[in-house]
């Protein structure tokens, strides 16, 4: 099988503190720029970043802080592939996890996470090991545009 | 950002503003709360003019607030909704239990 090399990649790490949710989005956002998105593109890719990240801090690492991983990668295509990972507990059952309204938090979580990256995402790809952590890959295909620069 | 209230007839219109994330929501929701069980509304308005950007912690917002109007035999509904928060929204179906505009 023939791997498509990214053309451009940034890769960021930080504590599961939730002040870190707002620059993980951000962060997204300025890297996406680069594909000349419209304002709807790009408040897709912050949302499918949010909800990616809050569920590392929030379902990784329920008791503790832990590193979550922040990955940006850009493929020939306009494609934009985001991974967030964490070392945390897992998750059980993924199909469960991913079922719209299903939640293990508390009222402040809507278990509409996966819901939202799926719709605002081409592709949603979960890899889980209880006790390990979590990998969710997603990627998004934006529309060209005269002026982009990929 | 602070959460504006203004309250007329028992009316309660609660205007959010900036982002609304699970960052934010955590005590964004007892302050609300705190407020709709001071007025006890029979209407409860919320203002998202102001917001800038919203996840599904808002969603989880929304329907708690309309769980509490339903409580209080009220009414809810969401006004001035910026496009990125009501395409949110949208992608949960909330249009079905909330009216917003």
């Amino acid at each position: 099988m023939r791997t498509v090399q990214y053309t451009n990649q940034v890769c960021l790490t930080f504590p599961s503190r939730s002040a870190n949710e707002a620059f993980a989005r951000s962060a997204a956002a300025a890297f996406a720029a680069q594909l000349d998105p419209t304002l709807d593109e790009l408040g897709d890719v912050k949302t499918a970043v949010s909800e990616a990240v809050t569920n590392a801090i929030v379902h990784g690492y329920p008791d503790t802080l832990g590193k979550v991983e922040l990955k940006l990668r850009i493929y020939p295509g306009n494609q934009l592939e985001i991974i967030v990972k964490d070392w945390g507990v897992g998750i059980p059952d993924i199909d469960k996890a991913r079922t719209p309204l299903f939640t293990t938090g508390n009222e402040e979580r809507s278990g509409m996470g996966f819901t939202i990256m799926e719709s605002f995402m081409d592709t949603v790809k979960v890899r889980s090991t209880p006790g390990k952590g979590t990998t969710v890959t997603m990627r998004k295909r934006f529309a060209l545009r005269a002026g982009g620069t990929v | 950002m602070p959460v504006a209230y203004t309250t007329h007839n028992r009316i309660l219109t609660v205007a959010l503003s900036g982002d609304i994330d699970h960052h934010r929501v955590k005590g964004l929701l007892r302050e609300v709360e705190g407020e709709i069980d001071q007025v006890l509304p029979r209407q409860l308005i919320v203002d998202c003019a102001g917001i800038t950007f919203m996840d599904s912690s808002g969603i989880a917002v929304l329907l708690r607030l309309w769980q509490r109007m339903q409580e209080l035999e009220g009414t809810i509904q969401v006004t001035g909704l910026p496009e990125q928060p009501a395409r949110v929204l949208r992608a949960a179906g909330l249009q079905r239990l909330i009216p917003f505009a």
